[in-house]
C-alpha cells in the first residue's frame, strides 16, 4: 500500500509567485489496478515521478506499507518496490535489451528468460534480445521494451507512464492484453496514467488529477460517466476519448 | 614465460597460450618467440629494430600475431614493422603493446607500422594498448600507423586502449587508390592525469574509395583528449567520421575535424558529440535498482563495448 499524504510540488517561475504544480494531495493506493487519469498538465507525470523518487515534492511524505519513504533515493526506493515505466523510453548507447532485462531482474538470467519478457509485450524476442536499445528502434518498439523491463522486476508496485502514448492503434489493442493480464496475475499494485478508456475501464479504481488537485476519485462505474459528459475541466481527455 | 609476460600477453592478444599460425613475441627490446607459415614470412630488419611481414599472394584466413611486452622499468624504444600484404588476401593482424612498469623509470614504446595492402586484399588489423605496474615510472605508447590501400583493398582496423596508458600519441594515416575502403574503430578511455592524442589523416585519392573513422570515447578525473580527424577527399568518394565523447569529472575533450573536397564527386561528413552521461539514462537504470555508481559503470561499459 502506498500513501500520499499532503503531497505539494511548486517551481518558481520569473516574474510570477512560485506555481503549484500539485496541490495537497492525500491519497491511499492499495487496490491492484488503478487508473490515473486528466487533462494534460494536471499533474499526472509529476505524481508519478516523486513517488518513483525522481522529483522530490515540496512539502508532505510518502509511506510504503506504512514505512516513510519520502527521504530515500530512486534506487532505495527501486530496491523497495517501486518500478516505473517512462513516458519517453531512454535510448542508450551500446546497452542491449537483454542487458536491461537483466538489471531489472536483478541476477544473471538465461536468454530464454529474458525473451519470455519480450514475449510478453509482443516482440519477436530474437529480433531483440541482443539489440542494442539506442535511437535505431521505433518509439513503439522502445515503449515495448520499456514495459517488458517494469514487468520483469515484478515488484509490488509498479507505475506506467502513459503506456499507449507513441504506440500505434493496432498495437495498443495487443498491449491491452498484456494489461490485462498483469491484472489477473499480479499479486501487487499496478498505476497506469491513461487516458484510454479501455483502460481505464479495468481499473479497480481511478483517480482524476486537473489542475494540481484531485478532482475525482473512485470506483469505475461512479467516475466513468462523469469523465465522458462534457465538461469544462476535462475537455481535452473528453476529445481522447 | 612468466606470470607477469602471460598476463599482459593475454590483456593485448588475448592469447592463453602460443598462438596458432604465425607470429613473433617481442619482449623488453628482445626476440621472444616467432613462428612463420607457409604463406607468411617475418623478417628481422637489419638496419633499425623491427620485422617485415611478407604475406603471399591468396593467402586466406591466416592471422599473424605480434605483440610487444614491456616488463622493465625504463625501457624506451621504437619498433619499425613493414606489413607487405599480396593480393586477394583475407588475414588478420593482432598487434598491440603491454606495459608492466614495477619502477620509477618511464618506459615507451614507439610502434611504427606500415602497411602494404595489395589489390582485392582484406585486412582487419587489432591492437590494443595496455599499461599495469605499480611503480611509480610513466608508461607512455606513440604508434604511428601508414596504411596504403590498393585498388579494391579493404582494411578495418580496430584499435582499443581502455587502461594504464599514462600518455598516447596515435598517428594514423592512410591513402586509398580506386574502389579501396578503410574502417577505423578507435575506443579510448582515460583516467586520472592521463593524455591522450588522436590524429587521423585519410587521403581518398581513388575514385569509389571510402572511409569511416568512428571514435567512441571516456574521458574521466582529469584527463585529456585530442581527436583530430582530415579526410580529403580528392576524387569521386565517400569519406564519414564520427567522434562521441563522454566528459565525466574534471576531463577535457577537444574534437578537431577537418574535411577537404577537391572534387565535387567527394561526399564528406563528420560528426561530432562531446557531453557527460545523460542523467535521463542515469535515472533509468537506477528505477531498476542499480547505484548511481553502478550505473554509471554499466553506461560506461556499454558505451565503449
Amino acid at each position: 500500500m502506498l500513501e500520499l499524504k499532503n503531497i505539494s510540488y511548486e517551481v518558481s517561475e520569473e516574474s510570477e509567485k512560485n506555481k503549484e504544480i500539485l496541490k495537497n494531495i492525500n491519497l491511499t493506493l492499495d487496490e491492484r489496478f488503478i487508473a490515473i487519469t486528466g487533462p494534460n498538465g494536471g499533474g499526472k507525470s509529476t505524481l508519478a515521478k516523486i513517488i518513483a523518487g525522481i522529483v522530490k515534492p515540496t512539502s508532505g511524505s510518502i509511506l510504503l506499507d506504512g514505512k516513510d519513504i519520502t527521504d530515500f533515493s530512486i534506487t532505495e526506493r527501486a530496491k523497495e518496490g517501486i518500478s516505473f515505466a517512462f513516458q519517453q523510453p531512454v535510448r542508450f548507447k551500446g546497452i542491449t535489451v537483454k542487458d536491461l532485462i537483466t538489471y531489472a531482474v536483478g541476477h544473471p538470467i538465461s536468454t530464454t528468460e529474458a525473451c519470455g519478457y519480450l514475449s510478453e509485450v509482443g516482440l519477436c524476442a530474437k529480433d531483440y534480445i541482443n539489440r542494442e536499445l539506442n535511437s535505431s528502434l521505433s518509439g513503439g518498439e522502445a515503449k515495448r521494451i520499456e514495459i517488458a523491463m517494469t514487468m520483469a522486476r515484478g515488484t509490488s508496485f509498479s507505475i506506467f507512464d502513459e503506456p499507449e502514448a507513441g504506440i500505434d492503434l493496432w498495437s495498443f489493442q495487443s498491449l491491452i492484453k498484456v494489461f490485462e493480464k498483469m491484472h489477473d496475475k499480479s499479486g501487487g499494485s499496478i498505476i497506469i496514467i491513461s487516458h484510454q478508456e479501455r483502460i481505464l475501464n479495468i481499473a479497480d479504481k481511478i483517480v482524476v488529477l486537473s489542475n494540481g488537485e484531485i478532482v475525482n476519485i473512485g470506483k469505475k462505474d461512479d467516475v466513468l460517466p462523469g469523465l465522458l459528459m462534457d465538461g469544462p475541466g476535462c475537455s481535452v481527455l473528453t476529445e481522447k476519448l | 614465460m612468466d606470470k607477469i609476460t602471460k598476463d599482459l600477453l593475454e590483456q593485448v592478444a588475448g592469447l592463453h597460450e602460443i598462438p596458432v599460425g604465425a607470429y613473433n613475441i617481442r619482449k623488453d627490446g628482445q626476440l621472444l618467440s616467432r613462428n612463420v607459415s607457409a604463406n607468411i614470412d617475418i623478417v628481422t630488419k637489419t638496419d633499425k629494430p623491427g620485422i617485415d611481414i611478407i604475406i603471399k599472394d591468396n593467402t586466406q584466413k591466416e592471422s599473424v600475431h605480434i605483440p610487444v611486452i614491456i616488463a622493465q622499468s625504463g625501457l624506451k624504444e621504437s619498433v619499425y614493422n613493414d606489413f607487405f600484404i599480396g593480393e586477394n588476401c583475407d588475414v588478420t593482424i593482432i598487434a598491440g603493446c603491454g606495459i608492466h612498469n614495477g619502477g620509477k623509470e618511464t618506459s615507451e614504446h614507439s610502434g611504427i607500422h606500415s602497411f602494404d595492402i595489395g589489390k582485392n586484399s582484406k585486412v582487419k588489423y587489432v591492437e590494443k594498448h595496455y599499461g599495469t605496474g605499480e611503480g611509480t615510472g610513466e608508461r607512455i605508447m606513440n604508434p604511428e600507423t601508414n596504411i596504403l590501400l590498393r585498388e579494391g583493398a579493404y582494411m578495418e582496423m580496430d584499435t582499443v586502449q581502455i587502461e594504464g596508458v599514462d600518455s598516447t600519441k596515435r598517428l594514423t594515416k592512410a591513402k586509398l587508390l580506386d574502389n579501396a575502403s578503410l574502417v577505423i574503430k578507435e575506443k579510448i578511455m582515460t583516467h586520472d592525469k592521463q593524455l591522450a592524442q588522436t590524429d587521423f589523416t585519410v587521403d581518398l585519392d581513388g575514385e569509389n574509395s571510402s572511409a569511416n573513422l568512428i571514435s567512441r570515447s571516456v574521458a574521466k578525473n582529469e584527463s585529456k583528449q585530442v581527436f583530430k580527424s582530415e579526410i580529403n577527399g580528392n576524387n569521386a568518394c565517400h569519406g564519414h567520421s564520427e567522434c562521441d565523447a563522454i566528459i565525466m569529472d574534471k576531463a577535457c575533450v577537444e574534437a578537431i575535424p577537418a574535411l577537404t573536397a577537391n572534387s565535387v564527386d567527394a561526399a564528406l561528413i563528420h560528426e561530432a558529440a562531446i557531453g557527460k552521461i545523460a542523467g535521463e539514462q542515469l535515472i533509468k537504470l537506477m528505477t531498476l535498482g542499480l547505484t548511481e555508481e553502478e550505473a554509471e559503470k554499466e553506461i560506461v561499459n556499454g558505451f565503449l563495448k
